[in-house]
């Protein structure tokens, strides 16, 4: 079986606990005015095949100990669920934690299969309100709930994430309201507040893409840490 | 007999007690630490005001050119000076090498011309009375010239050798200084003595005449040693009676070493657990605090931090920062499963908060699996702070080695008091490539270095033919650089012997012959790039292949690759197997080494365009690491590749440098503790022997550049040591920029 992959890095210590290898899939539905792979949207590019991809991401497994092991991130990993559900098959044989990082709009038929060999599950709740999701990502906060309905009847661990932007989603209202929504799954263990960045700017630059941020600050870290009052302290 | 018994009060065990053996003394009385850092002390106001004033006069010497003061009138040795102090009245730890802080001797041991040329760098003279002193002598340096053969002086010109010890110091030993502490100096030079009879009642070549010529002069230099201390006002005939006696005995010796020496690299050893013995002895009796053991020890280091040496442009565009390499290899693991971390590993690394960060004593985790937790967790916060320490696998050494070795400059191990190693610098690889398809002409100049042989013929580089010309010139290079160490060795110990850090070793020790190579990196791109893409020589008038046109993609080292890391370690073993089939002075044992310290800048620019795609003059990756900005993968893969170096073949050290930037390490501080102690970790089981780990943004190196006064104690790690970054020249600097900063977009 092959996937399309956007790329492969070997040391991502940001996306899941301890070590992991972060594999970049190719191809996302939506467009998250922060996006910061706009290289990933476009579903074609280099196929790999699930085996030799497996054989590369073992050759890490010295750095995962416990806790570490490999996210599968995107672009929308949940766009080739078969592929992901094969390769976490493959990982969870040699008893390597797998995690997928995901907007959670996804066919949650094939999703639930994924589920069964996905150790935790990272979603985004990125705007608090049908219509923002609609205006800055062409989602649905109807279909991530769900999805994360989903993670919980299959009791995956889930960390719930939000990325801040200043005036857009850095709102008390809008962390409190992420924060109520996540509480209702019994399955979440961790809500990561994360700061927008632009440093994605050359990547627009370089696809001839306008970046709809680009005007937009960076999040500092005082906002972060204020708004992380907000989240009850089990869950940060 | 009397004078022990008081010293050695409450110590256990005997098999030490009665001839030489430092480590069953650490065996048998010190106390493994698995707890964490919260006992630690701050610095005392004493410390603070002291270490202000030294840095005050570091200050001074920055703004002098780099050197404050240089004494052009006395030749350097362990009794030439009257005795200087920082400030005579808070210094709890006295000796330094000059009678002024900071202020230079002259030593022209090693070579004349160099003492002549360093002192005119700072506009200085030598002195006329040292001139005439030297008239008679010969030096190391006029020895070595005396025997070297055209070939050598070929390689060397054309910059395929460079970095030979031939007119300074070799260092890279370490003398035992904690023998001084733990039995006094009288029992030191009765045991010479012992040995010296034994030596003399059969000689018969002449190797038995230098043996013993060699106890000879460690006896009277002992004698000296104990002149020295007197000087200050000390008796160090006798052991140490307590914990800053043991300071301060075990940093006389130390001291005498480095008056005696100029050595590129004069390492401390392993001297924190030692310490611990006398300082955990004193906490228990208490005769002393555990803020007093912390500022005698943070004493001790800012003493360390005085140390100086003279040395010439030339050798600092080598050796950037003015490194005196004062390594301390700390914690690492017993051979009976106890670690060998206390809390004195702690204490030692709580300097760099105490005295603020600095690049000396160059500080060495000695990194084990098994290592405590807590301590673990500590060096990797140290890291994060202040990016001064580095790690080494005591997994792979402590089977070479036993458990009580330390680390000779950057990366080279030897068990403490026994082993001693023959320094030797570096050839270069990625020039033997070039040299071989040239006929053995030099690629820059044009001249024939190597003996001349039949050029590359053809338009396009084929990988079979390219390997069978390195094949031909190879023996040449290693029996160059051979008989070079041979000659040099040999002179060095017949005209700069090291009296002192010699008398602090077993008579009977063990020598290494330690090679290096440079430009592996490039080497291995070079020879994928001819592999797997198609590479265009482009000649010059005179047929000389001066640079290449690269077709198409190759895999470059660093992206855990076999295709080319395979390259890579199947010419370091070529390397090394070529250097084995030639005889070494006094049997010294071969051993390689890939590291380079600043020097990957200097061979660089003498190399010419390369088929990786490098440029004439770019530098080289330093040590061992991948060339920067080829990576794919991320950070891991290119430690695979470096990992994949065969430490079995490499004994003297394969040396690596990890720079990442904090947001990619980990989203808080004690996570990104945790996933360096698993890269770390990580890394190490797979064998690797050696990484540096700087934890910072490009950003803050840029800024530095051009505002230094906001970062004063700014330190980095480069290849096997760490400096302050502004010592680097701003070639250097940019280097370090230009390298590859590990971070996830």
């Amino acid at each position: 079986m092959f996937g399309t992959i956007n790329s492969f890095q070997s040391l991502g210590a940001v996306d899941g606990p301890g070590i992991r290898v972060t594999v970049f899939m190719q191809g996302c539905h939506l467009r998250c005015v922060y996006c910061h792979n706009p290289d990933t949207w476009d579903i074609t590019g280099a196929k790999v095949s699930v085996i030799d991809l497996f054989n590369k991401i073992m050759r890490y497994k010295p750095y995962f100990f416990e806790h570490g092991g490999v996210t599968v991130s995107g672009g929308e990993p949940l766009l080739q669920p078969e592929f992901i559900e094969e390769l976490f098959k493959l990982l969870k044989a040699e008893n390597v934690h797998t995690a997928i990082d995901t907007s959670g709009i996804c066919d949650l038929e094939k999703a639930e299969r994924v589920l069964k060999y996905c150790d935790l599950v990272m979603c985004d709740i990125k705007f608090v309100t049908e219509e923002d999701y609609k205006t800055y990502a062409r989602g649905s906060l109807k279909r991530v709930e769900e999805f994360l309905e989903l993670t919980s009847k299959k009791n995956v661990p889930l960390w719930v994430r939000h990325v801040v932007v200043p005036n857009l989603t850095d709102s008390e209202a809008s962390v409190k309201r992420v924060v109520e929504i996540s509480k209702k799954y019994k399955n979440l263990q961790k809500i990561e507040l994360l700061p927008f960045r632009n440093i994605c700017q050359s990547k627009y630059d370089n696809l001839g893409i306008d970046f709809p941020l680009k005007n937009t600050k960076e999040c500092d870290n005082e906002t972060i840490e204020s708004l992380y009052k907000f989240v009850p302290e089990e869950f940060r | 007999m009397e004078r022990f018994i008081n010293a050695w009060k409450g110590f256990k065990g005997d098999a030490w007690k009665n001839q030489i053996d430092v480590r069953s003394f650490i065996q048998d009385n010190y106390t493994p630490y698995e707890g964490d850092e919260k006992f630690l002390a701050p610095a005392t106001q004493r410390t603070t005001s002291l270490m202000a004033k030294l840095n005050e006069l570091f200050k001074e010497e920055a703004k002098n050119g780099g050197v404050l003061k240089v004494d052009t009138e006395t030749v350097i040795t362990p009794t030439s000076h009257a005795p200087g102090y920082l400030d005579r009245e808070n210094e709890i730890i006295v000796g330094i090498q000059t009678d002024e802080p900071l202020k230079r001797g002259v030593n022209p041991f090693g070579g004349l011309n160099m003492t002549r040329k360093a002192c005119i760098a700072y506009n200085y003279k030598l002195s006329d009375k040292v001139e005439e002193k030297f008239i008679y002598r010969t030096t190391h340096n006029d020895g070595v010239f005396r025997a070297y053969n055209e070939d050598i002086r070929a390689a060397r010109h054309s910059g395929i050798i460079t970095g030979l010890p031939d007119a300074y110091g070799r260092g890279r030993i370490i003398g035992d200084y904690r023998r001084v502490a733990l039995y006094g100096v009288d029992f030191l030079i009765e045991e010479k003595k012992k040995d010296k009879k034994k030596y003399s009642q059969t000689i018969v070549s002449a190797e038995d005449i230098r043996q013993v010529e060699e106890l000879h002069e460690q006896i009277l230099v002992l004698d000296d040693l104990k002149k020295m201390a007197s000087s200050y006002g000390f008796d160090i005939s006798n052991p140490a009676t307590d914990s800053k006696e043991a300071v301060q005995w075990l940093y006389f010796a130390y001291l005498a070493a480095i008056k005696e020496q100029n050595g590129a690299a004069m390492s401390l050893g392993r001297v924190s657990t030692f310490l611990d013995i006398y300082f955990t002895r004193d906490i228990e009796n208490g005769v002393y605090t555990e803020s007093q053991i912390q500022e005698i020890l943070d004493d001790f280091v800012m003493k360390l931090r005085m140390a100086r040496h003279l040395r010439t442009p030339e050798y600092n565009e080598l050796f950037a920062g003015d490194p005196m390499w004062i390594t301390e290899a700390i914690g690492g693991m017993g051979v009976d499963g106890r670690t060998l971390v206390t809390k004195n590993s702690f204490r030692i690394l709580h300097t760099l908060y105490n005295l603020g960060s600095s690049a000396e004593p160059n500080l060495t985790v000695l990194w084990s699996r098994n290592l405590p937790k807590a301590f673990k967790r500590y060096a990797t916060k140290v890291s994060c702070d202040t990016d001064a320490i580095q790690y080494e696998n005591d997994d792979v050494m402590r089977p070479v080695y036993g458990d009580d070795y330390a680390i000779a400059c950057c990366v080279s191990a030897m068990r403490v008091g026994k082993d001693m190693q023959f320094f030797g610098a570096r050839a270069n690889l990625a020039k033997l490539l070039l040299m071989s398809i040239n006929g053995g002409r030099d690629e820059k100049k044009g001249d024939q270095v190597a003996p001349k042989g039949e050029p590359y013929q053809g338009e396009y580089l084929e990988y079979d033919k390219v390997i069978a010309l390195m094949d031909k010139y190879r023996p040449w290079l290693a029996k160059t650089y051979v008989t070079a160490m041979n000659i040099i060795h040999y002179m060095h110990d017949k005209y700069a012997y090291e009296k002192v850090q010699m008398s602090l070793h077993d008579s009977e020790v063990h020598r290494y012959m330690a090679f290096g190579i440079a430009g592996l990196s490039v080497l291995a791109d070079s020879l994928s790039a001819i592999k797997y893409a198609k590479v265009k020589v482009i000649r010059d008038e005179t047929g000389l292949i001066t640079d290449f046109i690269t077709e198409g993609e190759f895999p470059a080292f660093g992206n855990d690759d076999d295709r080319v890391d395979n390259i890579a370690k199947e010419q370091v073993e070529l390397f090394y197997k070529e250097l084995c089939k030639n005889p070494t002075y006094r049997n010294a044992e071969h051993t390689l080494s890939i590291l380079t310290i600043t020097s990957n800048v200097v061979y660089g620019k003498k190399t010419g365009s390369t088929p990786d795609g490098r440029k004439a003059g770019e530098p080289f990756a330093p040590g061992a690491n991948p060339m920067h900005n080829r990576e794919k993968n991320g950070a891991l893969a290119s430690l695979n590749s470096v990992a994949k170096l065969s430490y079995d073949i490499c004994k003297d050290g394969i040396s690596n440098t990890f720079s990442i930037i904090p947001e990619a390490l980990g989203h808080d501080d004690e996570q990104r503790y945790k996933n360096l102690v698993d890269i770390i970790d990580g890394y190490f089981a797979q064998k690797a022997q050696h990484i540096n780990v700087n934890v910072f943004n490009r950003e803050t190196l840029i800024d530095a550049m051009d505002h230094p006064e906001k970062y004063p104690n700014l330190t980095i790690r480069v290849s096997g040591y760490a400096v302050n970054f502004h010592k680097l020249s701003r070639e250097q600097q940019l280097e370090v920029i230009s390298r590859t900063f590990h971070g996830q977009l």
